[in-house]
Formats: structure tokens, C-alpha cells, sequence
């Protein structure tokens, strides 16, 4: 295994956000967090890389404490594309070789420029090297986040909502880039996400957060409407489409109807609302 | 994950090789302008014999002591403040993040400047005189000048304290010192509401930048203070760069944020203090001069720094120069010029939108 989880909690103040937390993932694998909005998935993230102390358990990378190494040493190993980057009049080129940083001392060397230049032709961004980031798209200037992390030639990729604010296009691609490195290169990639139609279709493994704690975690075949219902309150079906699972919300008043009595109240205590 | 060597793609190398070549240019231009500058004034000498003079192939023994006695330590002076306070701007608004961090945003001026009033109402340091250049003159310019840097770097400590308390907030840096900034001023504006003709006179004075009131033994701290920040701005120009692009993306590469944050702060202070605290408050420089650098060899900290200094330098003495000259024999305030010649530059650029 590349990364142990064991048993992470975190607390903001006295606040827990992350409640025992525990998983495991090898290498040439992508796990997808799922789960609402405030659940935890970002703290669980930053928990992994250095940015935030646990308050409690175990992060270990192959047989190393997390806790017990320093920034630098952390940064050889994790990279972290975080969802909002700041954008400044600095080249493409010259922002991915700022992955270097952890392997730099006083000056860059030809090497470092070499890796730059094998992981802009890897992503095929030759086009962009030298244009300034304030004049990309957020789809470009997400893919120079990602060749930025991947030129620190991490063990984890850790992406926060890699997808998020990108078009149906930008999205699929983005996604099979990190699918095709990850598995490719003997990396292990966590990422969180809101759309659970590309999670299921491009991660190995999926876990659904639910109260800071793991609700269920899964294959993505193994993913039950139930799951998804109790995490979201929201009732779903799961249909294969081309041998792709994929969630689709069902309408409330539908499912009441169709399930009868006894699931009826089931379902409108999972959503919280009423039906008249 | 282990990355296949490729190679370095000739684009990169002559697009470094273009940032390098203006900053060659920067430093033609600047070592052209210390010359002019030495040689133009109230007496004006044929350039050539500066240089020779420079090259200690002595030509007049007048010149010799117009050259090393009054103009060069002025010139240098302008280099050195100017390229002190533009490094000390780049380093603010980059550990910042804010493209308003300067010296004044965080009150360092404005508590010099009180420092000052201080030590003239309170110490009497200030008093009048006749003179062809100056009316008014500070008795005790040394007192002046340690309590102005006291006073500013009492301001960098409270601002950095207030900081730590709320764990090295930008914003919280940026706020604290604009407060402080502002008490500062008013606490000056107190003062000078109570001072007679001659301490108002003093303070005013004194607030007035003026490059001819450091001698050659003041140059050497203002020199090697400057100095010795500039490298080790230029030693951390990678953390400042992951720090612009944010601060989770800087941590996630090693960068100990707090830390480098809390160190460029303090230190751009420093340099700002003991530079203003010998020549006097002088504006514009450290706020601007990092833009028009910015858009001449772009934000990379690497090429912005040595960029900003040049360009602080280049501006600070042109304005020196000017100061000199359009009103010759009388000799304007220098902080009045910085943004007269500088603010239509930057407008300029501005419009154009320049690239790179």
C-alpha cells in the first residue's frame, strides 16, 4: 500500500469535522471521495498532505509517519492541486517547473527543465508553455495545475475537485489524463468530487462521506441507490449505460408511488421534505 | 512517479534569454544614468570626465571633490534607496498578496515620519537657518533619524504581532497596518497642531525625501542593509513565487508559509525603515516600481526582483536628477518628482498593456 489512513479525526476548535476516518490505496489506483458539501473531504485532504495536523490517527506513506516528516519531505512524496489557484502573470513553463520546488536548491538545473518539458508534452501542452496565466481558461490552467503536481514525481496525487467550474469536455478529458497517469506511471490518485457519474466511471474505488465519517466505500460496480440516498437524501436509481453505471435522481412523488407505503416514509425521512 | 528526461525546448531558453537581455539593458541604462547623473547639476561637467574622474584618472581637482564628496554619494544613494524600497514592495505584495503592499500600506512611513516629528517636538532636533538650499535643518539628525526607524520598526512589530495572533493572515497584516498607518498620521498631525513655526517647519522638512543627507559612512548601512535583504529576498524568490500561487499550493510544495511570510515582512521593513529613516519619506517607489517591473519580465520572482530594483533605482535617480535641474540653483524635494516622473510611465504601460 502507498497510502495508509488509520483512524484520522480533526477537529476545527472543538468542532469535529473528521471522525475516524480509515482507508487504504496501492499504487496504479484512483480513489473518488463523494459526499455534500461541508462533509469533510477537503480537511480530509489537507490532512493528507501536511497542509492541516490531525487531531487524532495515522497518515503513512509506504511505511512512513506522515506526522513525523517535514513540509519538504511531505512534498517529495504528495502532491495537492487545491481547488482555487491564484492566477499571476507568470508563464505555463515556468509555473509547472514551480513543482520543482521541493527537489530544487539555489538554482534550477537542466534536469528540472527536462521534467518540465516530458510532462508538458505528456499532458500535450506545448502550445501553452510559454503563455501567461492570466490569459488561459480555467480547462488549461487546470491542466497546468496538474502537470505542476505531477513534475514534484509524487507517490499520491491529491486533487480537490479537479472538475469543478470546467465544461463536459474539459471534464472528460481532464479526468482520463489523471485516470491514464496515475495508472500509468505506479502512482496512487485521491481525489474528491460532486459528479458521481464520472467518479464511477473513472475511479477504482469510491467512498462516500457522510458526517465527517465514511459511510460506505466501494467499487464502483458494488455502488447501491441506497448508498447514494442515505449520504444525499436524495432517492436515485443506477442505470448501465454503454456498461457504465450512472445515478440518475429519481422524481420523489415517482418512487413514493411506485414503491408503496412502506418505502414512502422511508424516503421522506431521507429527503427532509414533505409530499402532499 | 518517475518522469522521462526530455529535453530543454529552445522556446524556453530564448524566452529566459529575453528577460535576461532586458535586464541587461536595465543595467546599461542605470550605469549610463549614474554618470549623467553625476555629471549634470547646478555646475554641469562634461560626462567623460566623470568617467575619467571615476576611473581615478583625476582631471581637475574640483571635479574630484564635486564627484566623491557631493554627487556620487547622492547618486548612489538614489540607487540604493531606490532599488531597496522596490525590492522591499515586491516582497510585500508578494508574501501579501496584495498588489497595494508597500512600504506605506503597513504604516512603515507614516510611524518613520512620527518618529521624526517625535524627536523634533519632543527631543528639539529641528531648527531654522539661512541657507541658499535649505531654510530649515535638523540640529541633531542623528536623534532624528534613530527614533524615525524606532518608530517604524515599532510599527513592522505590532503589525507582525497582531499577525501571529491571528495566524499570519495576510488580510490581518494588510489591515493592521493601514490602522497603525493611520494613528501614526494622526498622532504626527497632533504634534504638528502644537509645534511653533520653526519645529512645523523641521517636521515638514523632514518628511520631504532628500537623497543628499546621506554621507558616504550613512551609505555604507543603508548599502549593506540593503544588501544583504536583496539576497536573501533573491535566496527565497522560489518560495515567494509558490506563495503567489497561493498558500495551500506553496505548502503542498514544501513552502513553511508562516514562516517565509513573517520573514519577508519583517525584513522589507527593515530595509524600508533604515533607508527613509536616513533620507526621509519617499513614496511611490515601493508600490509602483514592482508593477512597471512586472510588466516588462513578468511576475516569475526569479527576473521580478533584480527587475524591480533596476527599475526602483533607475526611477529614483531620474527623479534626483530632475530635482536638481529644473529648478537649479534651488533643489526640489525628490518625493515630490519620484511620482511626477514615474506616474505617466506607469500609465503609459499601463494602456499599452505590456506584455512580458
Amino acid at each position: 500500500m502507498i497510502l495508509t489512513v488509520d483512524d484520522v479525526t480533526f477537529r476545527y476548535n472543538s468542532h469535529p469535522v473528521l471522525k475516524n476516518v480509515s482507508f487504504r490505496i496501492g499504487s496504479n489506483e484512483l480513489l473518488a471521495i463523494l459526499g455534500p458539501n461541508g462533509v469533510g473531504k477537503t480537511t480530509l485532504l489537507k490532512c493528507l498532505n501536511g497542509i492541516l495536523r490531525p487531531s487524532g490517527g495515522c497518515v503513512y506513506v509506504e511505511d512512513r509517519d506522515l506526522l513525523r516528516m517535514r513540509q519538504m519531505e511531505i512534498a517529495r512524496d504528495l502532491a495537492y492541486v487545491p481547488q482555487q489557484n491564484q492566477v499571476g502573470r507568470i508563464a505555463a513553463f515556468d509555473a509547472i517547473l514551480l513543482g520543482r520546488r521541493p527537489h530544487i536548491g539555489w538554482r534550477v538545473t537542466e534536469s528540472d527543465l527536462c521534467k518540465v518539458e516530458a510532462i508538458i508534452r505528456t499532458l500535450g501542452l506545448e502550445h501553452l508553455s510559454l503563455r501567461n496565466l492570466d490569459e488561459m481558461s480555467g480547462g488549461e490552467l487546470q491542466k497546468v495545475n496538474i502537470a505542476r503536481a505531477l513534475v514534484q514525481e509524487p507517490r499520491v496525487l491529491l486533487l480537490d475537485e479537479p472538475t469543478s467550474s470546467l465544461d463536459l469536455k474539459n471534464q472528460q478529458e481532464i479526468l482520463a489524463t489523471i485516470r491514464h497517469i496515475v495508472t500509468g506511471h505506479g502512482m496512487a490518485g485521491i481525489m474528491t468530487m460532486h459528479d458521481i457519474n464520472s467518479a464511477l466511471r473513472f475511479a477504482d474505488k469510491v467512498i462516500f462521506m457522510k458526517d465527517g465519517e465514511i459511510y460506505a466505500a466501494s467499487e464502483p460496480a458494488g455502488i447501491t441507490p441506497e448508498m447514494v440516498r442515505a449520504v444525499y437524501g436524495l432517492p436515485v436509481a443506477i442505470e448501465s449505460i454503454r456498461g457504465c453505471p450512472v445515478v440518475v435522481p429519481v422524481d420523489q412523488k415517482e418512487e413514493a408511488c411506485s414503491s408503496g407505503t412502506r418505502h414512502r416514509s422511508k424516503i421522506l425521512q431521507a429527503s427532509g421534505e414533505r409530499l402532499y | 512517479m518517475h518522469l522521462e528526461e526530455g529535453t530543454v525546448p529552445p522556446g524556453y531558453a530564448r524566452y529566459i534569454g529575453e528577460k535576461v537581455f532586458l535586464l541587461l539593458v536595465g543595467f546599461a541604462l542605470l550605469g549610463a544614468l549614474v554618470v549623467f547623473a553625476i555629471a549634470i547639476g547646478s555646475v554641469s561637467y562634461d560626462p567623460f570626465d566623470v568617467l575619467k574622474t571615476l576611473a581615478r584618472m583625476p582631471v581637475s581637482k574640483q571635479l574630484d571633490v564635486v564627484v566623491f564628496n557631493i554627487r556620487l554619494p547622492q547618486v548612489l544613494a538614489a540607487v540604493v534607496a531606490g532599488a531597496g524600497l522596490s525590492a522591499a514592495g515586491v516582497v510585500m505584495q508578494s508574501v501579501l498578496c496584495n498588489p497595494l503592499g508597500s512600504p506605506f500600506t503597513l504604516g512603515v512611513s507614516q510611524a518613520a515620519a512620527f518618529g521624526a516629528a517625535f524627536s523634533v517636538m519632543v527631543m528639539g532636533s529641528g531648527f531654522m537657518q539661512s541657507s541658499v538650499s535649505d531654510a530649515v535643518t535638523v540640529v541633531r539628525p542623528g536623534i532624528t533619524t534613530m527614533m524615525a526607524f524606532i518608530a517604524s520598526m515599532a510599527a513592522t512589530g505590532v503589525v507582525v504581532l497582531v499577525a501571529k495572533v491571528r495566524r499570519g493572515s495576510p488580510e490581518v497584516m494588510i489591515l493592521a497596518g493601514v490602522a497603525l498607518g493611520s494613528l501614526c498620521t494622526a498622532a504626527t498631525m497632533f504634534l504638528q497642531y502644537f509645534a511653533d513655526d520653526v519645529q512645523l517647519a523641521a517636521m515638514v522638512f523632514w518628511t520631504f525625501g532628500d537623497l543628499a543627507r546621506a554621507g558616504w559612512k550613512e551609505l555604507g548601512l543603508i548599502s549593506a542593509v540593503t544588501a544583504f535583504c536583496i539576497l536573501f529576498f533573491a535566496a527565497n524568490a522560489w518560495n515567494y513565487n509558490a506563495i503567489d500561487a497561493g498558500d495551500e499550493t506553496a505548502m503542498s510544495l514544501g513552502v513553511n508559509v508562516k514562516n517565509v511570510r513573517f520573514l519577508g515582512m519583517a525584513l522589507s521593513s527593515l530595509v524600508t525603515a533604515v533607508i527613509i529613516s536616513f533620507v526621509g519619506v519617499i513614496g511611490f517607489v515601493g508600490l509602483v516600481c514592482p508593477h512597471i517591473a512586472r510588466r516588462l519580465v513578468g511576475g516569475d520572482n526569479r527576473f521580478l526582483l533584480p527587475g524591480s530594483c533596476l527599475v526602483g533605482a533607475i526611477l529614483l535617480l531620474a527623479a534626483d536628477m530632475a530635482a536638481r535641474v529644473m529648478m537649479s540653483p534651488n533643489v526640489l524635494p525628490v518625493a515630490v518628482l519620484t511620482s511626477f516622473v514615474g506616474a505617466p510611465m506607469f500609465l503609459y504601460l499601463l494602456v499599452k498593456g505590456y506584455q512580458r
